[in-house]
Order: structure tokens, then sequence, then C-alpha cells
């Protein structure tokens, strides 16, 4: 399964993406994370720690994500982007959409 | 086999010539496939692994998604020539093809929180050279692997 949902500290959603967050399996991840928020759940951490790549669609999904948890009053962060990983929000400027922090422990911090 | 990629011929040591099945799960195969043959030495390692790879992947996909609209009966030509200093791959789809100055900036703050609309651009970051056909089915992209200039997209970003 590329996608594993873990409660984290307190009320915070982990989610991890193992291997790559790519055009294939976007869709996955999306609903993995819709689901929780009907749910109910509201603030979530997406780990990259065992993630090798992602592509454009994959970054737009956690754009799309992000925006539709700040309308319900929750956030998204980010955490533990690799070099690649972390080049490509640069370039795309989506650092400065997201919190990304450079662990899951700071991730979870004061969250 | 029906659902793979398709690899016609290696014509020449260091030029590999694919038709893809319109399949987006065929991608990470082809890729892989590829970057498994450009033997490399460390320096560039990361160009390939990240501008490169990163690259063909989001021409790929546009070439199935957009140019060939997802239409499983249509194909997509990957062409792979490996040179010294230079490595270049030209995607060709079967679409009606498309303008690429039509492509807004994905960075600006009106565009930044949008789903879509960073696949060129980031071909545009990472590669030395991207170049469209007259029809726009079909993108060259081209990147330099050897010379005094470092990681581009590092030196950019």
């Amino acid at each position: 399964m590329a996608f594993q949902v873990k409660r984290g500290e307190g009320d915070v959603t982990v989610v991890d993406v193992d291997g790559q967050l790519i055009v294939g399996n976007r869709q996955e991840l999306k609903q993995t994370v819709l689901d929780e928020l009907e749910k109910g759940e509201r603030k979530f951490l997406v780990d990259f720690t065992h993630t090798g790549y992602i592509d454009s669609s994959g970054l737009g999904v956690l754009v799309s994500l992000s925006k539709k948890i700040r309308e319900q009053g929750g956030e998204l962060r980010l955490s533990s982007l690799n070099e690649d990983l972390r080049t490509l929000f640069e370039l795309t400027k989506l650092d400065t959409l997201f919190r990304i922090a450079d662990s899951r422990e700071e991730g979870l911090e004061n969250f | 086999m029906d659902g793979s990629p398709d690899f016609i011929a290696e014509p020449m040591e260091r030029e590999l010539v694919f038709e893809l099945p319109n399949d987006l799960l065929c991608i990470e195969e082809a890729v892989e496939f590829v970057l498994a043959r450009c033997s490399t030495c460390e320096e560039v390692a990361r160009k390939l692994r990240l501008n490169f790879r990163v690259s063909l992947v989001e021409a790929l996909s546009n070439a199935m998604i957009y140019g060939n609209g997802r239409d499983p009966d249509k194909r997509v030509r990957l062409e792979v020539t490996m040179m010294t200093g230079r490595v270049t791959a030209r995607v060709t789809d079967q679409g009606t093809g498309f303008d690429p100055q039509c492509i807004p900036d994905p960075t600006t703050p009106d565009n930044l929180c949008r789903e879509g609309g960073r696949g060129l651009f980031l071909m545009r970051k990472l590669m030395d050279e991207v170049h469209y056909n007259d029809q726009g089915n079909s993108v060259t992209l081209v990147l330099h692997t050897a010379g005094p200039e470092s990681f581009r997209g590092e030196a950019r970003a």
C-alpha cells in the first residue's frame, strides 16, 4: 500500500507516502485524506520520509487537499522532504504555501 | 505484451526508441528503463535522477493526458538519444497539439493554489532546452550532462 494512515500525537492524522506520489496514485492519497476529513479529522501531516519522487500531479493534489482542509478549518503540513523533493517545492514556490518540517517530530510540534 | 511498453529498436548504441500505450501506469517502467541505460559518472547522477527524470515523466504524462486525451487506442512515441555531454528525449503524441505559450506561470499568486499547470513549468526549469514542434504535439527535451554549468534547478532555486 502506498499510503499509511496513522494517528500521531494528539489529534493529528499522519499519512506516510511510501515510494512515489505520482499521476498514477494521486487519487488514492486524495481519497484517503478526504475520507479522514469526512470523519471529522482536521489536522494532517503528510510525511515523505520514504518517498523517492513526486511529480507535478502529486504536487497538485497536495495543493488541492490543503485548500479543502483549510476550508474545513484545518491544516495540512508536510515533513521529511529529501533534497530532490525540496527542490521541486522551491522551484514551484509551493514551499511558501505549506508549512514544511524537517522531521515528523518537528511537524507534530505545536500542531 | 498488451499494456507494456513496446521496445521497438536500439538502432545505435546510445539511442532508444519506444512506442508506449496511452497508459499512465507505463510511465514509470519506461522511465526506469531509460535511466538504467544512462551510464554516468557521479557528477551528473543527480541531474539524471531529478532533472531528466522529472521532465521525462511530465512530458509523458502530458502526452497521454492532454495530447492523446487519455484515449487508450492512441500511442506515445519516446525517442531518447544519449551522447557525450547531453541527453535528448523527444516525446510525441497523436493529438492535435497545443500552444505552449498559452500555459500561465504557476508560481504567480493567482495561480499558486491551482491544482494543475506545473508540468511544463518544471520541464523548462529543469532542462537546458525545451522545444515544441510547430503542431505542438511533440516536445524535445535536452539536458547538458557536462560542462561548467552546475545543477540547473538548484542554481535557479
